[in-house]
């Protein structure tokens, strides 16, 4: 393998250096575009870059070929220094047909380089994508600098020979696509041609032609004159260590895992498949050897209550959904608030109401994870704001799950969930133990147990210890027996009751008990200014658009705070305090302003909202301008 | 191993301190004393054993017995203990429902649970009426009946829950009735015996919203030709004389009398063990009036245990790939150091 590698010293053009690049691929979801991108963000990473993705891929596994509703799109930032966000525009567009360049164009910067193949642009194509003359010859393009490539001919032609279909050979198509852009970025090939090892194995001819393929798109971008300089964006200045690329399902199945092993849990995972949340559960069922137990339910209800039965047995609860899955789990969510069992409930946000839009983000399920079920029914609700923060919050849930036996809400989104970013690979023995403690056994008495109300020291299920936590007795230890359920109990016995004022004292002691969190979590803190005129508040996904939004305004002088909140319910107890530092406070969220709401009910602040609901993250030039406005008026 | 004796418990150390609040006359009553008798006779452990349920009269059953128990939301009972017999195969967890709450609003539980074979033990009680929301007809009750929500009687259909069952691919069904307390207590013996998901049906009187509904089955006078005993590689007698019996005609059974050129040999000899359900699935069909109905053991067949295969998968990957640790679970794929 090692002449493999195209060095950069092949080429006779000159290279210029940039501190960062945002690549967007597109074409047909038939195309292969998401693996393109997967491509470059890995080989990005792997030669040291801070990297952020965007894959956007629309609902319809397969539209019809060429039309608009069919394009799949993957950006890409990849740089020298810090990043947070995939990038509000990109400095080059890859387009594969009319469709693409016609959905996308608008994203790509004055200037920008277009590499389009031009095969595409046929009668039919361009009227699929509305061409009425062709944008590649009638001046449209001018402001880009335009590179159409024969692609789908070139690729034919490289492919040539290994008696491949031409319907095999077209899909090759996206390799020479990567190649084209690996050159332009100066990137190595290698990793891709393992990946292609590996994936294709058993496929020797298709191993080769998209091997092929790949290195003929690299080279031509050697050869061709349209290019005359490649561009290197060089290593990062990340902290030290061991790094991998993670997406953020990914950190979410791997966090779990730890969690449990912290913890002395075994963990099941309970899912029913739904859209932007099933690669958890495929993660998941693949670490068998971790002991992990995995459950495809018939149904987001069976997921969910089966992780109350699981819970009541002592492992470690989990189920992963979107919004219209989570609907569906609430009324078992208030089961397992009333049985106050520890575990844990993943929402991977999307766009709603309904089915609304499956493969797009959106945080607007705040408001039903603090309020969808019937009843006073508090839970506590955590958010996660990168690819990799996934990881560290499904533990942190899990930490406050089983301290104060209660379910917990795990908020992230589709954004994060399919993106990625570099990842630091934690040292395991700083991974701290989760203690959790079981009531022992207790022996036969002489009414011959221990269950409630048989003997003097019967097992009070409802007992509470300082937190308000109740005992997780175990089924199999002797002397524990109970019973619990969704009916309203008496405190400390746990018994059916329904005099009013036990229940007015439940609802008060699960309300308190889910307050007294706040004393266990970190203050909140502001990043920028801490105090000031405007402090731009926001949770979860939207953390890179935020933080960078904020930096270049406090870059440019402005008085601005970014604060981002990790816990969502309790808030953190300074919470009210850091809102009254600033002038004004803005809260950013993809919704029509849940957590506006929420703040302005509990703090009476007078929040001001910065909502979008498109199923795109926000960009950080529309935060900026917000802030711009707010500063001004 | 411990080699201590272990205590010898009574049907009363299976009662928890919870007064019993169904009311009087019901037929929940003797589905308790029979249970707890079973599980006392079988020397149960009680720690190791857990009663779920839903919602509905019969779904109170855990609060009555002193072993550990979930009482959970309407019809999700067959998937809460899934998930605890999952993460806990070791213990024996019994599932009480009742109609409406097993094949209404948990239908689509009771389904896949039966299908996926956990080893659990399945009781419906089935009343034919919900009795806890005071009367509405339920996916059992009989054409025409009225009551609260079809006082002009029911238009619905109803299920035969056992044909659901087999349906469903069940390795073990069976029928008996709550007054018929000895065969009852063979039932739910036989049900606690077998190695994966029994299912059992009992016709349970709501004495106060639908008394009756078992009349035909339970009267002293009637029942034994209105109802035929199954065993297990024997003719289908019934009939106070046992007199008649239940014959093959093509896919049909037919009620034939005994004598008159009619032998026992002539009868549908029943098989609880045949590998294909078509003869459960015809036993299950059997109404009365038309024929007698079966109770008893329809099918009792052997097929792994879905909690078994998560553990065996489990241990080949563990086997195959060594147990993972967190080290190779971080640094699994492309990793890159930065110094
Ligand atoms: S309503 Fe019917 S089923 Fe319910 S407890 Fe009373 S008699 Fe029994």
């Amino acid at each position: 393998m090692a002449t493999s590698t195209l060095p950069s010293s092949a080429t006779t053009k000159p290279v210029v250096e940039l501190v960062e690049a945002t690549v967007r691929f597109c074409g047909d979801s038939g195309d292969g575009m998401q693996l393109a991108g997967t491509q470059l963000t890995n080989t990005s990473a792997l030669i040291g870059n801070d990297i952020a993705t965007f894959p956007d891929f629309p609902a319809e596994i397969r539209a019809p070929r060429g039309t608009k509703a069919g394009v799949s799109g993957f950006q890409i930032h990849f740089a020298s220094q810090e990043i947070f966000t995939p990038g509000d525009q990109v400095d080059a567009l890859v387009a594969m047909n009319p469709a693409a360049l016609v959905t996308n164009l608008s994203d790509l910067i004055v200037g920008g380089i277009l590499i389009v193949n031009k095969d595409s642009f046929d009668a039919k194509g361009l009227e699929q994508a509305g061409y009425k003359t062709s944008p590649l010859t009638d001046g449209s393009l001018d402001r880009y600098r335009l590179i159409p490539v024969d692609m789908t001919a070139t690729t034919r032609n490289s492919v040539a020979g290994l008696g491949l279909s031409q319907k095999e050979a077209d899909r090759c198509k996206n390799f020479y696509a990567m190649g084209l852009v690996f050159w332009l970025y100066d990137r190595p090939l290698d990793p891709t041609l393992r990946y292609i090892d590996d994936k294709f194995a058993k496929n020797a001819t298709v191993a080769e032609a998209n091997r092929r393929a790949l290195k003929a798109g690299y080279h031509y971008g050697e050869t061709v004159e349209a290019f005359q300089n490649q561009f290197r964006v060089p290593k990062a200045k990340l902290p030290p260590g061991k790094y991998r690329n993670i997406m953020g399902n990914q950190a979410t199945a791997i966090g779990l895992v730890a969690a449990a092993k912290r913890s002395g849990k075994t963990l099941y995972y309970a899912s029913y498949p739904i859209t932007p949340a099933s690669d958890i559960l495929h993660e998941l069922s693949k670490f068998k050897n971790y002991g992990v137990r995995t459950f495809q339910a018939e149904d987001e209800i069976a997921a969910m209550t089966s992780i109350v039965g699981a819970a009541f047995g002592g492992a470690m609860g989990v189920t992963g959904s979107s919004g219209p899955g989570i609907a569906l789990k609430q009324e078992g969510m208030g089961l397992a608030v009333m049985t106050e069992l520890p575990m844990l409930i993943i929402n991977v946000q999307r766009g709603g109401p309904s089915t609304g839009l499956p493969t797009k983000t959106e945080q607007a399920d705040l408001l039903q994870a603090m309020f969808g079920r019937n009843g006073e029914c508090p839970l506590a609700v955590i958010a996660a704001r990168s690819p990799a923060d996934c990881f560290d919050v499904v533990q942190e849930a899990w930490r406050i799950a089983t301290r104060f036996m209660t379910p917990v809400m795990v908020l992230t989104d589709g954004y994060i969930a399919n993106g990625s970013e570099p990842w630091r690979i934690p040292d395991v023995a700083s991974l701290e133990p989760i203690e959790i403690t079981h009531p022992a056994p207790v022996a036969a008495t002489s009414n011959g147990d221990g269950a409630n109300g048989h003997a003097a020291e019967a097992f009070m299920p409802y007992r509470r210890n300082e937190r308000l936590a109740r005992p997780w007795a175990l089924p199999g230890t002797p002397g524990m027996m109970h019973r619990i359920g969704g009916l309203e109990k008496q405190d400390v016995t746990g018994n059916v009751n329904y005099e009013p004022a036990n229940h007015q004292h439940m609802i008060n002691t699960r309300a308190r008990k889910i307050a007294n969190i706040s004393a266990d979590i970190p203050l909140a803190t502001v990043e920028g200014c801490d105090s000031g005129d405007v402090l731009v508040v926001g949770w979860g996904g939207t953390y890179g658009a935020l933080e960078t939004a904020v930096r270049k305004q406090v870059a440019a002088g402005a008085k601005v705070g970014h604060l981002h909140l990790r816990y969502l319910n309790p808030l953190p107890r300074n919470l009210g305090e850091l809102l009254k530092r600033f002038k004004k406070v803005l809260v950013a969220e993809l919704n029509m302003g849940q957590l506006r709401t929420l703040l302005r009910s509990e703090f009476l602040v007078d929040c001001i909202g910065l909502n979008k609901v498109q199923g795109k993250p926000f960009q950080v030039h529309e935060v900026e301008a917000k802030i711009h406005e707010l500063l001004k008026s | 191993m411990s080699t201590e004796a272990l205590p010898v418990l009574t049907p009363n150390d299976f009662a928890s301190d919870q007064d019993v609040r169904w009311c009087p006359g019901c037929g929940d009553y003797s589905i308790l004393a029979q249970m707890k008798k079973v599980l006392a006779s079988l020397g149960v452990v009680r720690e190791n054993t857990v009663f779920v349920s839903g919602i509905g009269c019969s779904s109170r059953f855990p609060y009555y017995m002193n072993t550990y128990g979930i009482h959970s939301i309407h019809g999700r009972a067959p998937a809460v203990a899934t998930g605890l017999k999952i993460a806990r195969p070791e213990l024996s967890v019994w599932v009480i429902t009742g109609d409406g709450d097993a094949l209404s609003i948990g239908g689509n539980h009771l389904m896949h649970c039966i299908r996926r074979n956990l080893d659990m033990n399945i009781v419906l009680f089935n009343n034919r009426i919900y009795g806890l929301t005071k009367g509405q007809y339920s996916p059992t009750s009989p054409l025409g009946q009225i009551n609260k929500s079809a006082p002009l009687g029911v238009i619905d259909n109803p299920l035969h829950p056992l044909s659901i069952a087999i349906g469903c691919e069940a390795t073990f069904v069976a029928r008996s009735i709550d007054v018929n307390i000895k065969h009852l207590g063979m039932v739910l013996e036989r049900a606690a015996a077998h190695n994966g998901t029994a299912f059992i049906e009992v016709y349970q009187n709501c004495n106060v919203f639908n008394d009756g509904a078992w009349e035909y089955a339970t009267d002293r006078n009637t029942k034994l030709d209105t109802t035929i005993e199954l065993e297990h590689g024997k003719p289908l007698i019934f009939g106070k004389n046992r007199d008649k019996g239940i014959r093959l005609n093509g896919l049909e059974p037919e009620v034939v009398e005994l004598g008159k050129g009619i032998s026992e040999d002539d009868l549908l000899f029943h098989d609880e063990k045949a590998a294909e359900p078509s003869l459960a699935y015809l036993l299950s069909r059997m109404r009365f009036p038309e024929y007698p109905e079966p109770i008893g053991v329809f099918r009792a067949v052997d097929r792994p245990r879905y909690e078994e295969e998560v553990v065996r998968q489990i241990d080949a990957a563990t086997k195959k790939q060594g147990e993972g640790t967190l080290e190779s679970l971080f640094n699994a794929g492309d990793t890159w150091d930065i110094n």
